[in-house]
């Protein structure tokens, strides 16, 4: 059956609390799940508290200023620290997001940090990814072709055709969207989730690609696509202001039209 | 079980069935198909509004009034049971529960449907 509570080994506690402000002027409160795998406990919430002033911008400049100065234990991914690499995405305040562009002026009160929902955690706010990547993987993202490689020049794509590759190239599977999907939580084992199925998009949309029936094929699935119910968490929660629900209503429609 | 299975063994499964339009496609023409019949009947139930009980048996027994009586039975239970299709599938993991409530799910709005069709005609046939 679906999960509606935790395991009893996955409830999180309240854990400790890091007092880091050094009482001049205000100060900024942060929340952040916690969990060692290798320690055999509960998860917690750990509160570290430190002064406004020296937090930084964004919620990835206080976290590693936390890991830096408060508390050297305290694990996630990060990379470009710019939004284009997408491996500090994780859920602050409730909303799926990239630490590196959330700015901290933008949340009032308590900054809370948990990993991306309904992912095994592999330490902290680190997800295991395995699974979204391997979805990824199956939608086959690259270009399919019979007709060769022409001997002189690249393939050639008019510019209304590339256009249609816009709001589609520039997604960095940073796995927001999907981890916001309630049937991805669900059924997420069968289920391809936006990002796979923007990408999947991606490619069908492709006027270079010559395997589009084969591709429609792939997703024309009550599980693999059409277990999304247009809940459109994926492209409110978008950090890159995206829109997966239309890419993944744009599928459904194009193999409605080979259908009738 | 230990498993040594891979990633992409697990996020390929069993493959596509190719068929998931199908279930898709039906919900979307019963529901649109509807819209017609449950205004019609809320527009006829609505007359009859303080009618006594002949008046509202012989609106019931109008050839055409009981001939779209029975299709809005059959599109409605129909679409009911293509709808709660997808909320048993997406909640319920036992395959075995899945299963039974499918059958259990269809069984009990074709019931409802032939329940529903054998008012209409014993009313439209004067029995």
């Amino acid at each position: 059956m679906a999960e509606f509570r935790l395991p009893a080994n996955s409830r999180i506690r309240e854990g400790l609390t890091y007092d880091a402000s050094t009482g001049d002027g205000p100060t900024r409160r942060f929340r952040i799940y916690r969990y060692d795998p290798d320690g055999g406990a509960n998860p917690r919430m750990d509160t570290y508290i430190i002064d406004a002033a020296n937090a930084g911008q964004m919620v990835l400049d206080a976290l590693l200023k936390l890991k830096d100065e408060v508390d050297p234990t305290l694990t996630f991914r990060r990379s470009c620290r710019e939004g284009v690499c997408g491996s500090c995405a994780m859920n602050i305040n409730g909303v799926n997001t990239l630490a590196c562009t959330q700015p901290l002026e933008e949340i009032s009160g308590d900054v809370k940090v948990y990993p991306l929902p309904h992912l095994e955690v592999i330490k902290d706010l680190v997800p295991d990814l395995n699974h979204f990547y391997a979805q990824y993987a199956a939608i086959e993202p690259w270009i399919q072709t019979r007709t060769p490689t022409p001997p002189d020049r690249e393939r050639l794509q008019s510019k209304e055709e590339r256009a249609e590759l816009d709001g589609l190239y520039e997604c960095i599977l940073c796995a927001c969207c999907s981890t916001a999907c309630p049937s991805y939580w669900w059924n997420g084992d069968r289920y391809l989730g936006p990002a796979a199925l923007l990408q999947a998009y991606r490619w069908i949309a492709d006027s270079r690609d010559e395997a589009t029936g084969e591709r429609l094929d792939a997703l024309d699935d009550a599980y693999r696509l059409h277990r999304c119910h247009t809940i459109l968490n994926c492209t409110a929660t978008c950090p890159k202001g995206l829109n997966p629900g239309l890419a993944i209503a744009k599928i459904k429609r194009m193999i409605a039209e080979r259908e009738l | 079980m230990r498993s040594y299975e891979t990633a992409v063994s697990r996020a390929h499964g069993r493959g596509s069935t190719k068929n998931g339009f199908s279930h898709w496609w039906r919900q979307r023409i019963t529901s649109v198909l509807l819209v017609p019949l449950l205004a019609w009947l809320a527009g006829g139930l609505a007359l009859q509004a303080g009618a006594d009980l002949e008046s509202a048996r012989a609106w019931v027994a109008f050839p055409l009034n009981a001939t779209l009586l029975i299709v809005a039975l059959a599109v409605l239970f129909y679409h009911a049971a293509l709808g709660v299709q997808v909320v048993i599938e997406d909640y319920v993991h036992l395959e075995g529960l899945k299963v039974a409530s499918l059958m259990l799910l269809y069984l009990v709005c074709f019931a409802l449907v032939v329940a529903g069709s054998l008012a209409v005609v014993r009313i439209a046939l004067g029995g």
